[in-house]
């Protein structure tokens, strides 16, 4: 188990990306290696196990993946919002706008957290106090970080509600919550999201919780206030179809991995990785009428018992040599274009399994006998 | 926690950040309609008018309370004259006396009447001393997690430990000697616990409720996010203890009083004359015990109406 892997290819990979180097101007999001942990009464679970990928200015990202790969937990380790303990932030940068927040206290780290990067839940119908107004808690928002009056405040607050397509916003901004529908909490949390105007909004699964067609208008919603005020948007979702429709930029995410990112166009058309390419074969729309659907064979890996190799091996329809022992790293496979799986690799850059060489020094055995 | 207004603050750049938002193409709107903006507190007042057991124990409390105020001042008889009874043991109901009198000859009347400030006040004030009490060390609890936690809940494990009316008893020997306020101060001292147990269960369940987190994710602090969203929203099930822990209190006063540990037997309460009677009892004089007895039922009974009114009533998960 001793083999050296070359790594020379992961350096490729990301240009201007090695540890502790501030990335270019126009690189406002940098995770590198993150790896979160939650130490629970089992063990270890390590739900984002080595996560790779960043946002320029103004860019939309998709980060997809089935449920429980470790989505919310990397957005929520970027916010700074995982309990330590029980979690753990083992490893890795998150440079944000040139400073890695890692590094931050919790004061800076709340200073920025709703000013400078801000969350848009995926639950609206418990994510806003039900014994506050709405535009009690947009102004709560933009109080924490602007020193500003209760009136300016207040003003602000209708804005954003004006802004996020509520009508009538002087009379809902004195509204409760309870008073709203899914749809409208929704836009409440987008317009106190957008309060401070971040740079950065990371919506974790903003559509789930919402029926069809108040899905397509929030959709709608956030790709319009993307483009009008240029804030960068890192959108988490399980469903193709959503980023499809919204994000530049898509990253698939497996087993607390990144295993494909590249432009929307590219992933979905032309998917390297095998798990997305099951992904989409696996979208009802693409099968004939009266079949079977697609499926990934087989379920997402135990946490406690990660394979030692390339996690999606166990269900890969495409598994050969390597992929049982070494687990491939993203490999750029065209300009913006990266894959971790070892199919990508020249046969030459494959690595081999040490044991089919003798072993260097057998430990001499003494017999003890009278 | 807000900063006032000073001359150099940064006014928001709305015309500057955020022209566009407002005038861009029309966006998609979601239509609803709404009447009336009612809080929380008042749904709940709301919930709490439809139900009717609850209303009449409302009433029969605010009737009790009324009572007590000017009950007094309107008894026919002085509540500490003895002028002496016609009977051994006290005489019957009658027109004079609608209660009947003790063996001493005082009205029951008088006796229950101005008795109802002091069960009341008893009860009352030993819940508002516990609650807060109760309040601000769950709080604390809750909120602060770890060893501060773990410290706070054996101290409320030790008040559970010992019996409660061992210790009543023992404190009102050394402290109480009849006074009223004594008696208020220990029941509430060693009543918090249960408070603080249930204010910190609710902190434990809210401290990961969305709303908080997605407070946390917008920057407010912590201090803000403990006191103005989660403790507001972990009072409901308090509220309803305490109404029915008031009630218990009020039993308790009577019983130690009955057991000549509690207010001085001088004094005219609803224990002490529980108390006196008992040898009267005997005799078949139920009257002198009757009535104030009957008063302590309808009190506690009405509070506990209102206690399950107020459980429906803040019922997070009520819908009106």
């Amino acid at each position: 188990m001793s083999t050296v892997i070359d790594l020379s290819h992961v350096a490729e990979a990301a240009p201007g990306r090695s540890i502790g180097q501030k990335p270019p101007d126009d690189v406002l999001l940098d995770v590198r290696g993150l790896k979160t942990y939650f130490h629970v009464l089992d063990g270890t679970v390590p739900a984002v196990d080595g996560v790779d990928f960043q946002i320029k200015r103004g860019e939309t990202l998709g980060l997809v993946g089935e449920s429980g790969c470790g989505k919310s937990v990397t957005s929520l380790t970027i916010m700074r919002l995982i309990d330590i303990p029980p979690g753990e932030i083992a490893a890795g940068e998150i440079w944000f706008d040139g400073v890695d927040i890692l590094s931050l206290s919790p004061s800076e780290m709340r200073d920025i957290r709703g000013s400078e990067m801000s969350m848009i839940f995926q639950e609206p119908m418990t994510s806003l106090n039900p014994v506050f107004t709405v535009g009690y808690q947009i102004a709560e928002a933009v109080k924490a970080h602007r020193n500003v009056s209760k009136n300016s405040a207040r003003d602000r607050a209708i804005e954003m509600l004006a802004a996020v397509g509520i009508p009538s916003p002087e009379r809902r901004f004195k509204q409760y919550p309870h008073e709203l529908s899914g749809g409208m909490r929704q836009r409440v949390m987008i317009a106190m999201a957008l309060s401070c105007d971040p740079k950065l909004i990371i919506a974790d699964e903003p559509t789930t919780a919402l029926d069809v067609t108040i899905q397509a208008q929030i959709l709608e919603l956030m790709k319009s206030i993307q483009e009008r005020t240029g804030t960068a948007l890192l959108l988490i979702t399980h469903d193709l179809a959503v980023v499809a429709e919204t994000v530049e930029r898509i990253a698939v995410m497996y087993a607390g991995r990144i295993v494909e990112a590249g432009t929307a166009e590219e992933v979905l058309l032309d998917p390297k990785h095998p798990y997305t390419q099951g992904l989409i074969a696996s979208i009802p729309s693409t099968v004939p009428r009266g079949q079977r659907l697609n499926v990934i064979k087989g379920t997402v890996p135990n946490p406690f018992r990660m394979p030692t190799g390339c996690r999606f091996e166990p269900r890969c329809p495409h598994a050969f040599g390597p992929c049982k022992d070494f687990d491939p790293p993203l490999r750029l496979t065209g300009p913006n274009r990266e894959s971790a799986c070892w199919l990508q690799y020249p046969p030459g850059e494959l690595p081999v399994k040490e044991t089919d060489a003798p072993p260097a020094t057998p430990v001499p055995v003494e017999r003890v006998g009278h | 926690m807000f900063k006032p207004e000073s001359a150099d603050s940064l006014p928001i750049p709305a015309s500057a950040a955020t022209p566009s938002l407002i005038d861009g193409p029309e966006l998609p709107v979601d239509v609803e309609v709404a009447l009336e903006s009612l809080n929380q507190w008042q749904l709940a007042v709301k919930r709490f008018m439809r139900h009717r057991m609850a209303l009449i124990g409302l009433a029969m409390f605010c009737f009790i309370v009324l009572v007590a105020i000017i009950g007094p001042i309107v008894a026919p008889y002085n509540p500490i004259d003895i002028p002496g009874a016609i009977h051994q043991g006290g005489d019957g109901p009658s027109f004079t006396h609608p209660m009947g009198t003790d063996d001493a000859g005082r009205d029951v009347y008088t006796m229950v009447v101005n008795g109802a400030h002091i069960s009341l006040a008893v009860g009352f004030f030993a819940t508002v001393i516990a609650g807060i009490i109760g309040i601000i060390v769950g709080s604390i609890s809750g909120a602060a997690g770890g060893v501060v936690d773990n410290l706070l809940m054996r101290l409320v494990d030790v008040t559970f430990a010992v019996p409660l009316l061992f210790l009543i008893l023992v404190a009102a020997v050394f402290f109480g000697q009849g006074s009223m306020v004594a008696l208020i101060l220990i029941f509430g001292i060693l009543q918090w616990g249960l408070i603080a147990r249930l204010v910190r269960a609710q902190f434990l369940s809210l401290r990961e409720a969305d709303f908080v987190e997605a407070a946390r994710a917008v920057g407010v602090g912590t201090m803000r996010i403990t006191f103005r969203h989660i403790l507001p929203n972990a009072l409901g099930p308090v509220i309803v203890v305490m109404t029915l822990l008031m009630a218990s209190n009020i039993v308790l006063e009577a019983f130690v009083s009955f057991l000549n540990f509690g207010i001085a037997a001088t004094e005219p309460t609803w224990g002490n004359a529980l108390s006196n009677a008992q040898n009267a009892m005997g005799d078949g004089n139920w009257w002198w015990a009757f009535f104030p007895g009957m008063a302590i039922a309808l009190t506690v009974i009405s509070i506990n109406f209102v206690g399950d009114g107020l459980h429906d009533a803040l019922d997070p998960r009520a819908r009106l």
